[in-house]
């Protein structure tokens, strides 16, 4: 939800869910193991663009709409894409979402559309930008002040929103932040590794020796 | 039918008998008609009044179907015309809503579309196996048929290459993907396999049309010389000032010669590159080095099977049995028969591969096809591309019948749409991220789309057989000089270009003239 508040994100209807057409940039991956009521147990997995340092997305587009930016993220301009939808097939997380109609915000949705945020148009790929406007405000706001950005300054809106601090951002090339210390843990994986893409996502694997 | 073809026994290895001498008293017309129902016709005792008078009949033959308008043909015109606006509505309703009136979805981002982007794209390799291989090889029996292969070549990639900017989010953008300077001061990324598609499909379509037009000129001029009014103007105007100079022919024949050796690797370039939008992504079912070469053949495979459906209907509705023969169905048969084996060895090459390599997403992915939902599009694809033609095509009765020519390449093409079909759709169905497990079901929009594409090529032929001869009249008739010559020892055939004295000034016609010029050419 905060998501979708701070980056315009459109609402699709039920039919548009059941046909695999959401727009959620971060989603929740429900995997139930085998066992039977009550002792259901199962795994969760917020997926999100894993801003890969090698992604397969970018070589594919034909017009750059899919490019790394200075700063080692994924961007995705959306003036530019024209929706070939190649980058959605070659993203091996699939965490592309596209456009296939105009994006709709029912009242009273539509009063509260973030003026940093552009709203995508029919017919063009988006994905989680890690807030990059948020990022650049930052950034901003530091270089103004003539210092570096804090860790922990910048919060993406779903590091923000989650109580128990379940998700983390921050510099992994400062080895002093708080990411970074976590990234280090042993506990610390990346999705799909075989495919070799060098996501900047980092899970951590639960504490625990009986469940692997 | 004029002849059902009775051929001797022995009539595999040896060729033709001659032809039955007409008698003294019978007319040319008559004559003619008695050498050309012979199937190929073998002229080694025909005279010069006897050619003379089968090219006329040719002509007539020809030009009277361009000049008469049947009420079948107007019915079928309005047919494939009302498929074809309900097709242009389909994609206007598409454009106008959004492309999610299409049965797209995640993770299925390619539908319909680009499958029949591969499909027309597959059937337009017909014109250049047919009409280049054939001229490369200099086989004298594929003279009836080049035009009609040139033709579907043009008509398919014009068909084909709108499938791209149909299946665009924004298809009012696609000319951003044209490296031309811009406002936007971007140059387009030439990384993508997808700019490789442009700029090979921009170069084979260049190169084809120049290959369907270069040999079309001088019987443009045949045409010109036939009209009167507006249509003479503008047949004037296509025709290039053609007026059969010796200098002209030569220049024809070596262009000729160059090109069709030239646009053999464009052809092989391009079903490649349409492969490589699939072969090097990360997506398991697509991500294979066979695609290339798996491609082409099954390219060539469809593409001949097309041409085998259009050469059926057409000889049948312009009356040009006597041309396009059984003999030509029996050999493009064998030649279908072959190329069948060839692609189920490169479809088995890679299927094996998968299954054996164990991978757990292109095993589900096999395990869809052979067992799971896809298993009737799986087997139907496999019974009509591998069993039905290895089961029919040997036999010369099934060759040299066009009903069953008609239904068994009909049926091919059904396949090998399928085929791409699986491949293109099926295989993002299944990924590494099994929560992102999904499938796809076209809706209304593609549908019409897809079956306007197929009225729009009939459309295309239809206004084609009457714009232009569908038949190479020169072609032809050069190729009856050229197997009498040689029967007759006058010359010995080396390629497109025969050495002949001079003394084939005896010769007549704009073809001989050209025969006899680019004799010259090569002394």
């Amino acid at each position: 939800m905060a998501c979708y508040a701070e980056n315009n994100i459109g609402v699709s209807d039920a039919d548009q869910m059941a046909m695999g057409r959401n727009r959620q940039w971060i989603r929740i991956e429900r995997y139930w193991d085998h066992s039977e009521y009550p002792d259901v147990g199962a795994r969760f997995l917020p997926i999100m663009c894993q801003q890969c340092g090698q992604a397969p997305c970018e070589p594919v587009c034909p017009v750059f709409a899919s490019v790394h930016s200075y700063d080692g993220l994924n961007t995705q301009v959306y003036n530019r894409c024209i929706g070939t939808r190649y980058c959605g097939h070659n993203c091996p997380y699939k965490v592309r979402v596209f456009n296939f109609f105009a994006p709709e915000f029912p009242g009273p949705l539509n009063q509260q559309l973030n003026p940093d945020v552009t709203v995508r148009s029919v017919g063009i790929m988006e994905k989680c930008t890690f807030c990059v406007q948020r990022i650049r405000r930052a950034r901003q706001e530091a270089e103004v002040q003539g210092r570096p950005i804090y860790d922990g300054e910048i919060q993406p809106a779903c590091v923000q929103t989650c109580p128990p601090g379940a998700l983390v951002f921050g510099n992994g090339a400062d080895p002093d932040s708080q990411v970074s210390r976590l990234m280090g843990s042993r506990r610390g994986f990346r999705m799909l590794e075989s495919f070799d893409t060098r996501p900047s996502v980092v899970y951590l694997k639960r504490a625990s020796t009986t469940d692997v | 039918m004029s002849d059902p073809l009775q051929p001797p026994p022995n009539w595999a290895e040896e060729p033709p008998p001659p032809p039955p001498i007409p008698p003294e008293e019978a007319s040319p017309e008559e004559a003619a008609r008695a050498l050309a129902a012979t199937g190929v016709v073998t002229l080694q005792s025909a005279t010069e009044a006897e050619l003379d008078a089968l090219d006329r009949r040719l002509d007539e033959r020809v030009f009277r179907s361009m000049g008469s308008i049947s009420v079948r043909y107007v019915a079928l015109f309005m047919l494939a015309g009302l498929v074809v606006t309900v097709g242009l509505f389909a994609w206007g309703y598409q454009v106008y809503n959004g492309i999610g009136v299409a049965g797209i979805r995640r993770p299925v981002f390619w539908g319909f579309y680009i499958t029949n982007f591969v499909f027309w794209i597959g059937i337009s390799h017909s014109g250049t196996l047919v009409s280049a291989i054939l001229r490369v090889l200099n086989v004298e029996w594929r003279r009836p048929l080049t035009r009609a292969a040139e033709a579907m070549t043009v008509f398919a990639l014009m068909i084909g290459g709108l499938f791209p900017i149909i299946h665009l989010g924004r298809p009012w953008r696609f000319y951003w993907m044209i490296p031309i300077p811009n406002e936007r001061g971007l140059w387009p990324n030439f990384r993508s396999p997808l700019m490789w598609d442009l700029l090979a499909i921009l170069t084979y379509i260049t190169a084809s049309s120049l290959f369907l037009f270069f040999p079309l000129v001088p019987d443009l001029a045949a045409v010109r010389d036939r009209s009167t009014g507006i249509r003479r103007r503008l047949y004037r105007l296509l025709s290039l000032g053609w007026r059969g100079s010796q200098q002209q022919w030569n220049r024809l024949h070596l262009g000729m010669r160059i090109f069709t050796i030239v646009v053999i690797p464009i052809a092989v370039s391009v079903h490649s590159i349409v492969s490589w939008d699939f072969g090097v992504t990360q997506v398991e079912g697509w991500h294979s080095s066979v695609f290339a070469p798996y491609f082409v053949i099954g390219a060539i495979y469809s593409g001949i099977a097309a041409l085998m459906t259009v050469l059926v209907l057409v000889r049948r509705g312009l009356h040009l049995e006597d041309y396009i023969t059984l003999r030509h169905l029996d050999r493009m048969g064998k030649v279908l028969l072959a190329v069948s084996v060839i692609w189920f060895f490169f479809f088995w090459a890679g299927f094996l591969t998968d299954w054996y390599g164990g991978n757990a997403i292109s095993r589900e992915i096999q395990r869809m096809h052979m067992f799971g939902s896809m298993a009737p599009l799986f087997w139907t694809m496999l019974g009509v591309c591998m069993v039905l033609p290895f089961l029919t095509l040997w036999f010369r009765r099934v060759r040299t019948s066009p009903g069953a020519i008609l239904v068994i390449s009909l049926l091919i093409n059904l396949g090998m749409w399928i085929e791409r079909f699986l491949i293109v759709v099926t295989s993002p169905m299944r990924n590494a991220v099994s929560f992102d497990w999904g499938t796809y079901r076209p809706r209304w929009p593609e549908i019409a789309i897809t079956v306007a594409t197929f009225a729009a090529f009939t459309l295309l032929y239809l206004l084609f057989s009457k714009a232009f001869p569908l038949i190479s009249l020169w072609e032809v008739k050069e190729g009856w000089r050229i197997d009498r010559w040689r029967r007759e020892g006058v010359m010995e055939v080396e390629s497109d270009v025969p050495s002949i004295e001079p003394a084939a000034g005896t010769a007549t016609g704009v073809a001989a003239a050209g025969v006899a010029a680019a004799a010259e050419a090569r002394s």
